[in-house]
């Protein structure tokens, strides 16, 4: 289309350096709304880095990184999540003492009634549009059945695809994922990027980091490629393909 | 009842019942009399308000014991100042204790963990030591503080009341008197309204995130919750509870003194939670009744009732047996108390609430385990 | 400037005792992980060790002497210490020094006592939560001093000073200055010397042999040393071992500055946690510094010009310090970044 692509997050001149350790440098990144944005790079090219800076989880030596307008850095955790950004951990993040159902239904309060609201009068039980949206969620990942059993006794890809549906019910404008299939079998990797397709044609903007070049290529719409904290190229997923200087950098020759 | 479900709605009717009975089963029980009973109610209304940081948060504070030393000398000084009315006394003491609780969780809550029970032990030590030293204006010191004859009580006088002539007031609710059985319902309605609130804050959205904060923090900031306010609500409406405690125990007293605030004070609420259940919404009345019954029931017994009670045992097994047992109950019951808590935390951390439960399941899998298999195969 | 002199002497024997305890509190901590609330209870458990042997070594025979007539007509009860019976003068020395020989009991006892304690509830706790940690040695120390109030009663029990050392020395002589205008007990600079005889030995022990090596290593880095292969179990033993002998005999030492009852280490407990957060947790250095600056502090703080100044003051400052230091730099004088932060 003709239309200028919105741009929803942009990381504009972003360095990161850990004492004497250039983690980060000369970042400049933008994702268009609406998009699946991945990451690649090998292992220590400062990939989780970019998604703490990003997340405001660690502050950029210099450099800001601006979402809709709004500059993150700063900001804690819970405002930036309230602006519309959710994210999956490489680690599963959940509440392991609660039964999975009410993982699910935690963050949609989040959402409807913002970063704190004592919220006495009516139980959790009785708030029927936010259970069912959670179970129909649950269904979508394939928890439904075990939506009363306490989350800590999930496999770990069963943990997954929960924490997956915690940051999907918060409807959230930019999902970032850190290796979203990371340990899950072939089959359940499979069904996890369904899932995503299926969000995909909803509309909400993902940046994903990824190793699997099958999910990666399955997903995304535009790829950029992180080597030694720079991002050496960035492109259509054929493009990229194609880069010589990604083949060399990343792929170690070709990409299948 | 909006929000209470069903199930909650017949456990808060079944709670009140039993609080109610009291003076009925407690009889068998030696326990029945109303300064006992008012004790397990009172106690079990600060073990409530603590299990709701704790058993909900995680947050183990040792600084509790200040908060029931606040409600019991705000209520004083309401009697002292105002009325003999118990009500206002109790009001002022709630919300005098939650603006106290507000400042100190404000400095608490910016540390987690072990540095979370350390701040409030030594802000709980600091207002003992104070109460002791230069708040004496306000605290009396050792002494304590006690009404007095003179004292100004304008509400009173504003409205007339007539003073009497012999001896102290004593307090009142609406100009009746709340001694004896009275006293104890005053304090077992108020036990039920707060199982009730406990009850709305476990179900509640709002009980929801406080769990979610005790079992990740960082999910909970990643999903937009702010914890910090959260914690601190947890925090005060915590101690506000506690305020209530205090207040009532001046209600059915009418003096405070600083021991209240000692830290052992705090432990002992630490004791109730735990032994009854942490985070559950049974568990610390359970405890605070246990303990509260057993410091009845065990430091009363002596030696002598000891011999009575072992004297179909052989003489000299008996001297023995009576000999280490003594050392368990009377001034020793602290022992027994520590002992029963130390294999509490050990092998029970969910409490006996927990403990209760898994016997339950334990024995109904039995029964279905053995309904299960009625016709064995008989090998082929 | 006598009257701050005789302040900063004041608070070091007390800053001695804290030191003692934090140290050993430190030290559990940082290699074992555990946070002890029953760690006062060991200290209290020493003072009673020093108790237990004066019990023992004034056990006494009372002989009944027919010519010596009390004003009332009666005979005189002669009570004389076995001790004194077997071995003569030096029994009615070994009386006298009660307190400084019972080390020799407090050292054993304490060990097994530490020993025990580790091997039959800590150490099912090194991987359970903080606070978990809290909650059972926080019933370990009812226990102890429970029992130990079964034994010896609620009041305090005061142990005398050796007489050779019951006098002042005269300090301000050896600084020039005239005589008697600076006295301080000589019983306080034994202590005082004590603290920092058992201090240097922790550290040279630490520093020195290779099992301190790699307990330090422990500290420093507990995973790596897990990997290593080395048995950590048995030396976890040791070290809780070690801290319980510290603080037994940091109180053993303590009883004739303060007679001990049982309650002494809940108090003692309080302040050394104050003492080893302002230090900064697992830091070995730090809780020593912190234990002598706090114990200063406290003497400084309860002189009268301070209490006029600032009323109420030499009952909180401990506190005081500890949560200014808790909420602008949690991790104390010279803990290492990021230990217990957040």
């Amino acid at each position: 289309m003709a239309t200028q692509p919105n741009i929803i997050l942009h990381a504009a001149d972003v360095h990161k350096n850990f004492g004497g350790l250039r983690a980060l440098s000369d970042i400049d990144l933008q994702i268009e709304e609406g998009k699946t944005h991945a990451i690649i790079g090998p292992n220590g090219a400062g990939k989780s880095t970019l998604l703490n800076v990003i997340i405001g989880r660690i502050p950029p030596s210099s450099g800001a990184v601006v979402f809709d307008g709004q500059v993150l850095t700063g900001k804690a955790p819970h405002e930036i999540n309230q602006l519309g950004i959710s994210r999956v951990f490489q680690t599963p993040e959940i509440f392991v003492d609660l039964p999975v159902l009410h993982n699910v239904m935690a963050p949609a309060f989040a959402r409807r009634d913002g970063a704190f609201r004592v919220n006495m009068l009516r139980s959790v039980d009785s708030e029927t549009e936010i259970r069912e949206e959670a179970e129909q969620l649950l269904q979508d990942v394939g928890l439904y059945a075990r939506r009363f059993d306490t989350s800590g006794a999930l496999s770990r890809g069963d943990k997954r695809r929960l924490e997956l549906a915690m940051c999907l019910i918060q409807r959230p404008r930019l999902l970032l994922l850190d290796e979203p299939t990371a340990g899950m079998s072939r089959h359940d990797t499979n069904t996890t990027i369904d899932l995503l397709k299926k969000i995909k044609s909803s509309g909400m903007t993902k940046v994903i980091i990824e190793h699997d070049m099958h999910v990666v290529f399955s997903l995304a719409d535009k790829i950029s490629v992180l080597a030694q904290g720079r991002i050496i190229a960035s492109g259509l997923p054929h493009q990229i393909k194609e880069d010589p200087r990604v083949q060399e950098a990343y792929l170690g020759g070709s990409v299948q | 009842m909006v929000s209470l479900s069903r199930t909650d709605l017949s456990k808060l009717a079944i709670f009140a019942a039993i609080v109610l009975t009291m003076p009925i089963w407690l009889a068998p029980f030696g326990a029945a009399y109303p300064g006992l009973m008012q004790k397990f109610a009172i106690y079990a209304i600060f073990a409530i308000g603590f299990n709701i940081l704790f058993g909900l948060t995680g947050y183990l504070s040792f600084g509790h014991a200040a908060f029931l030393g606040v409600g019991s000398y705000t209520t004083v000084w309401s009697f002292k100042l105002l009325t003999m009315d118990i009500l206002p006394a109790m009001a002022l003491a709630v919300v005098v204790t939650g603006i106290f609780a507000l400042v100190i969780g404000y400095f608490c809550l910016r540390r987690t963990g072990i540095y979370f029970s350390i701040l409030t032990l030594a802000f709980a030590q600091m207002c003992y030591s104070l109460a002791y030293s230069v708040l004496t204006p306000i605290t009396n010191g050792e002494t304590g503080l006690l009404l007095a004859k003179n004292d100004p009580r304008v509400l009173d006088a504003l409205f007339g009341a007539s003073a009497s002539t012999d001896g102290l007031p004593h307090p009142t609710l609406l100009g009746g008197s709340i001694s004896g059985y009275t006293g104890f319902y005053i304090c077992a309605v108020l036990l039920i309204v707060s199982f009730y609130i406990s009850q709305l804050i476990f179900r509640s959205p709002f009980g929801l995130a406080l769990r979610g904060i005790k079992s990740n923090q960082t999910r909970m900031s990643y999903t937009g919750f702010n914890t910090k306010p959260y914690t601190l609500a947890a925090f005060v409406i915590s101690g506000m509870f506690a305020g209530l405690a205090g207040a009532l125990l001046s209600v059915t007293d009418p003096l405070a003194g600083a021991e209240r605030m000692k830290w052992t004070e705090s432990g002992n609420v630490v004791l109730m939670t735990i032994l009854g259940g942490v985070g559950t919404l049974y568990g610390p009345v359970v405890g605070a009744w246990l303990i509260k019954y057993f410091e009845n029931i065990f430091s009363a017994i002596n030696t002598n009732i000891l011999h009575s009670f072992l004297s179909f045992l052989p003489d000299g097994l008996e001297q023995v047996v009576v000999a280490v047992l003594s050392k368990f109950v009377g001034e020793g019951w602290h022992l027994t108390l520590g002992l029963l808590f130390v294999l509490i935390v050990v092998f029970l951390p969910g409490g006996l609430v927990e403990g209760s439960q898994r016997l339950a399941r334990w024995l109904t899998g039995r029964l279905k385990g053995s309904g299960a298999q009625p016709h064995p195969h008989p090998a082929e | 400037m006598n009257a701050f002199l005789a302040q900063l002497l004041n608070g070091l024997d007390k800053g001695g005792a804290y030191a003692l305890i934090a140290l050993g509190l430190t030290l559990v901590f940082g290699t074992l992980g555990v946070v002890n609330f029953a760690h006062g209870a060991l200290f209290m458990l020493g003072c009673f060790c020093a108790v237990t042997f004066r019990y023992l070594i004034t056990l006494e025979t009372v002989t009944i002497d027919p010519e010596n007539l009390s004003p009332w007509g009666t005979p005189v009860e002669v009570r004389t210490p076995l001790v004194q019976n077997w071995f003569g003068d030096f029994g009615a020395v070994l009386v006298d020094y009660s307190v400084p020989i019972s080390i020799l009991l407090a050292v054993p006892a304490m060990l097994v006592i530490g020993i025990a304690m580790e091997r039959g509830i800590i150490k099912h706790f090194y991987k359970r939560s903080h606070a978990e940690q809290i909650l059972v040695t926080f019933g370990l120390a009812i226990v102890l001093q429970e029992i130990v109030k079964s034994f010896f009663g609620a009041n305090p029990i005061p142990q005398p000073i050796p007489s050779d050392l019951r006098s002042a020395a005269d300090i301000g002589v050896w600084l020039g200055m005239d005589p008697h205008t600076l006295t301080y007990p000589w019983w306080r600079i034994v202590y005082l010397a004590f603290s920092a005889v058992v201090i240097g030995g922790v550290f040279a022990f630490l520093q020195f042999t290779t099992f301190g090596m790699v307990v330090r290593a422990g500290m420093a880095d507990r995973e790596t040393v897990g990997v290593l292969g080395i048995d950590i179990d048995r030396r976890f033993t040791i070290v809780f071992g070690l801290a319980a002998v510290v603080a037994g005999v940091a109180g053993v030492m303590y009883t004739p500055l303060l007679a001990p009852n049982y309650q002494l280490g809940m108090d003692f407990l309080v302040l050394s946690f104050v003492v080893v957060v302002v230090g900064g947790m697992g830091s070995l250095g730090g809780a020593v510094a912190a234990g002598f600056l706090l114990g200063i502090l406290q003497s400084f703080a309860s002189m009268t010009e301070v209490k006029s100044l600032v009323p109420g003051i030499d009952q909180v400052v401990i506190y005081l310090v500890a949560v200014v230091i808790l909420l602008v730099r949690p991790r104390g004088l010279m803990g290492r970044r990021g230990i217990m932060e957040n």
